[in-house]
């Protein structure tokens, strides 16, 4: 889902790093009013969870490779907006060190997997779980509030691809950036995500927001509301 | 430090010496790389050519740890594996400093 250098035009990643530092300022001032000396270490050890869940590539047996990203666990946890900036500060690091995700796709990469992931994540857990206190309500909200994020963020990924052979092309008829068409590139991502990466995702997402419920009731920012 | 922290901080160790799991999976399973991920050498051998601005951007930065890996993509498994674990804890480490300078910034109550 870390998209490189190369795979997207200019006027897909510009306006996606715009979307992407309004959501990041938006997120600072929210999380500045009640940043503690409680909550930041928690952010620091969330970005690093997600930097390395990021690290386990999962493969397909003869296909690609992906990962899970650990932001809906974050989400439900922290709250979104704390995710949006732990997940991006990881994000950021990827690509500056390690080329992990381009330069020029850092705005995209944090959009699809520090905000839509999030949001995803929360807004789904919500639907889910409804009112009920039931333990196992509860942890079914957590999977698929990973699951279908993740599986979300991947199509936002597939649709920036998607569209490039469609809004950049050389004068040739050739596309000039991801060649792919949206006919690949969504079934293909949408796919991996649903059979394989999801389900990874929703698991971690249960089962660690399960333990963190046991262990520290008044951390959990989604069961305060 | 509080029980809670401390158990995260064992639970993130032990996610940084298992890693290696990532790069020896996906070579077990001859999987490839993520979708949509890939060098402009393989984008080469599956379209027969290079997009012209793809060719342009794909190389613009140069990573200090290009792919999590401080040697050389021929390099033996284990040689991977170390660098591998290298790359977490250079990850970890810049987190750790981020977080460290937030709480110094932060004011004081």
């Amino acid at each position: 889902m870390h998209i490189p250098d190369g795979y997207l035009s200019p006027q897909t990643y510009l306006p996606l790093y715009a979307v992407f530092i309004s959501f990041l300022s938006v997120a600072i001032k929210k999380v500045k009013q009640k940043l503690s000396v409680r909550l930041v270490p928690f952010m620091g050890m969330a970005s690093a969870f997600s930097f390395l869940i990021m690290m386990f590539n999962i493969p397909i047996p003869g296909g690609s490779s992906g990962h899970a990203v650990g932001a809906a666990l974050i989400a439900l946890v922290l709250g979104p907006w704390v995710a949006v900036i732990s997940v991006s500060v990881a994000l950021i690091l990827q690509a500056l060190i390690f080329s992990d995700g381009g330069i020029t796709a850092i705005g995209a990469n944090s959009f699809n997997m520090a905000v839509v992931i999030p949001f995803v994540a929360y807004g789904t857990f919500k639907i889910i779980r409804g009112k009920s206190h039931s333990a196992q309500r509860i942890s079914l909200a957590a999977f698929t509030a990973g699951y279908i994020s993740l599986f979300a963020g991947a199509i936002f990924t597939a649709t920036e691809l998607g569209i490039q052979p469609l809004i950049a092309v050389s004068p040739d008829g050739r596309p000039l950036y991801s060649p792919y068409p949206l006919s690949v590139a969504i079934p293909v991502m949408a796919i991996g995500n649903l059979l394989v990466f999801g389900i990874v995702e929703g698991l971690i997402t249960a089962l660690l927001f399960k333990y963190f419920c046991k262990h520290n009731i008044n951390l959990i920012e989604i069961l305060k509301a | 430090m509080p029980g809670l922290q401390k158990k995260i901080l064992i639970g993130l160790f032990a996610m940084t010496l298992l890693s290696p799991l990532g790069i020896l999976l996906p070579k077990m399973f001859t999987s490839g790389k993520a979708w949509g991920e890939w060098s402009t050498e393989k984008v080469s051998k599956d379209n027969g050519y290079v997009p012209q601005g793809m060719q342009k951007d794909a190389s613009m930065y140069n990573a200090p740890v290009a792919d999590y890996n401080l040697g050389r993509e021929q390099d033996p498994v284990w040689k991977q594996s170390g660098s591998y674990i290298i790359s977490a804890v250079i990850g970890i480490g810049a987190i750790g400093l981020i977080t460290l300078a937030t709480i110094k910034l932060l004011p004081k109550k």
